[in-house]
């Protein structure tokens, strides 16, 4: 479970986060929707500990995040993937080496079972075959896969998804959003997705928060409807 | 960020890029490529600049000593010339406009792009991942760049003094190797091994503390061979005097 508690961050002047709690539980998906600039992305990366908060604390299955060490927090990585709006693919590799990377580094699986894990990831997130290709040959909504397909590489309990289905085409946003919703279903990931498109909101979520101005409320949760706003 | 700052905050990072797990196992295909790339990458700029080197050198010896000292002083006098001083700088000055500004460009992109963030969310410490395979892989590269590029500087200086000088290869040969020291060698390899730490962890500073777009890119590789460049004239000095002084 994921406990964010009281967290604020502002840059100079400019509060981006107010004291913002909620928590994610055990196969769930929370969505945080906003309009551009709302703070989404900084929230996510507070959680993940890449951006210091000003106050409060999140817990990864109890532990804090603020008050542990550096080795500490790369093991608690390892248990979450993150998929990042600009996919953050590595353009110097490959598909296969992208995906095969975190494997590589944190396993002591062989090149075999490496290529027969990638080749699996693969086929669950629908690109099978192109293991070869680099990023830059591939289209918008295919790197948004292979960066699924990247943060599924160590079978992380959580899944962080930013802006996944931004810019992508009807199509190609209904076949993320149906990824995502495949892997809490049948691979039980919890996680959060940030996003601006209610649809994508109102299809993956299990609750939905709104952050507008630093403050976050609850919009729905499971097909109720809380805020009347 | 004024220059005292810009120093210690230069060192912690030089520091914290060595001071890390050494995970060689997952990382020594990212040194072989980094030793292929500054390496052999190289080899055709410094086989050129060690060229033209050796030619000046014996030019302007002979300009200056010709006719006052006997004809094999030119083999030692450009021997110790190429070993001590021009060999090491040279080499160092032409990689360090190669390499600094390209490990900073590669990994400043790599910074705005997100791709140190998503190392960092792997639990990849990028650190280890972007700059142990740089340090490590400039510190073998560029000594042997050095001798390479001593080599070539000897070689074509001796057949200019052949060809134009009428100094035979035997006479060039026995000023070369009869006023040998194996300190002016060796203390020109340790001076090459600090330029590869100085051109590594600049590029890699620079590249690191890219923040913004493509013009900021542009900048951390200027910064990059600026500071390699400057640091290497320090470091000549300093080096010198312990060794030569």
């Amino acid at each position: 479970m994921i406990e964010v508690k009281n967290v604020s961050k502002k840059f100079d002047s400019l509060i981006v986060l107010d004291n913002v709690s909620f928590n994610v539980g055990d196969a769930r998906l929370i969505v945080i929707l906003g309009p551009s600039g709302a703070g989404k992305t900084v929230l996510l990366k507070a959680i993940l500990g890449l951006m210091p908060v000003d106050s409060g604390e999140v817990l990864f299955d109890g532990k804090s995040i603020q008050a542990i060490d550096e080795s500490e927090i790369y093991e608690i990585r390892k248990n979450i993937g993150f998929v990042f709006q600009g996919t953050a693919l590595f353009d110097s590799m490959n598909v296969l080496d992208n995906i095969a990377l975190p494997i590589v580094e944190h396993t002591s699986a062989s090149t075999s079972e490496v290529k027969d894990k990638v080749v699996q990831i693969l086929e669950i997130i629908g690109m099978s075959g192109k293991e070869k290709l680099y990023p830059r040959s591939l289209s918008g909504g295919m790197k948004r896969l292979v960066a699924v397909g990247r943060a599924l590489a160590l079978d992380p309990k959580y899944l962080f998804y930013d802006e996944p289905t931004t810019g992508l085409d009807p199509i190609m946003r209904d076949r993320v959003v149906n990824l995502i919703i495949d892997l809490k279903k049948k691979y039980a990931k919890s996680g959060i997705v940030v996003t601006h498109d209610l649809d994508t909101a109102k299809a993956v979520g299990d609750e939905i928060y709104m952050l507008k101005k630093g403050k976050i409320s609850k919009v729905r949760q499971i097909g109720k409807e809380v805020y009347n706003g | 960020m004024n220059l005292f700052s810009l120093i210690g905050d230069f060192s912690l990072f030089f520091f914290r890029s060595l001071f890390i797990s050494w995970k060689i196992k997952t990382t020594k295909w990212r040194i072989l490529e980094q030793v292929y790339y500054i390496g052999i990458g190289s080899l055709p700029l410094i086989i050129v600049i060690a060229i033209f080197t050796g030619l000046v050198s014996i030019v302007q010896t002979s300009y200056q000593l010709i006719g006052t000292v006997p004809r094999y002083i030119l083999g030692t006098t450009l021997g110790r010339m190429v070993m001590i001083e021009l060999g090491p700088i040279l080499t160092a000055l032409m990689v360090s406009g190669r390499c600094a500004s390209s490990m900073a460009a590669e990994i400043g992109t790599m910074r705005v792009t997100e791709q140190i963030d998503a190392l960092e969310i792997m639990a990849i410490d990028p650190y280890r991942f972007l700059n142990l395979p740089r340090i490590i892989g400039i510190f073998i590269a560029l000594p042997i760049l050095t001798v390479i590029s001593e080599f070539v500087a000897l070689i074509c200086g001796a057949v200019y003094a052949h060809y134009f000088l009428d100094v035979p290869f035997s006479v060039f040969n026995y000023g070369l190797t009869h006023y040998f020291y194996a300190k002016d060698f060796f203390g020109g390899l340790v001076k090459s091994l600090f330029f590869a730490l100085v051109i590594a962890a600049s590029g890699c500073y620079f590249g690191f503390k890219v923040k913004g777009g493509a013009k900021e890119v542009g900048k951390a590789a200027t910064y990059a061979v600026v500071t390699a460049s400057i640091l290497i004239l320090v470091l000549d000095f300093l080096v010198a005097l312990v060794i030569f002084g």
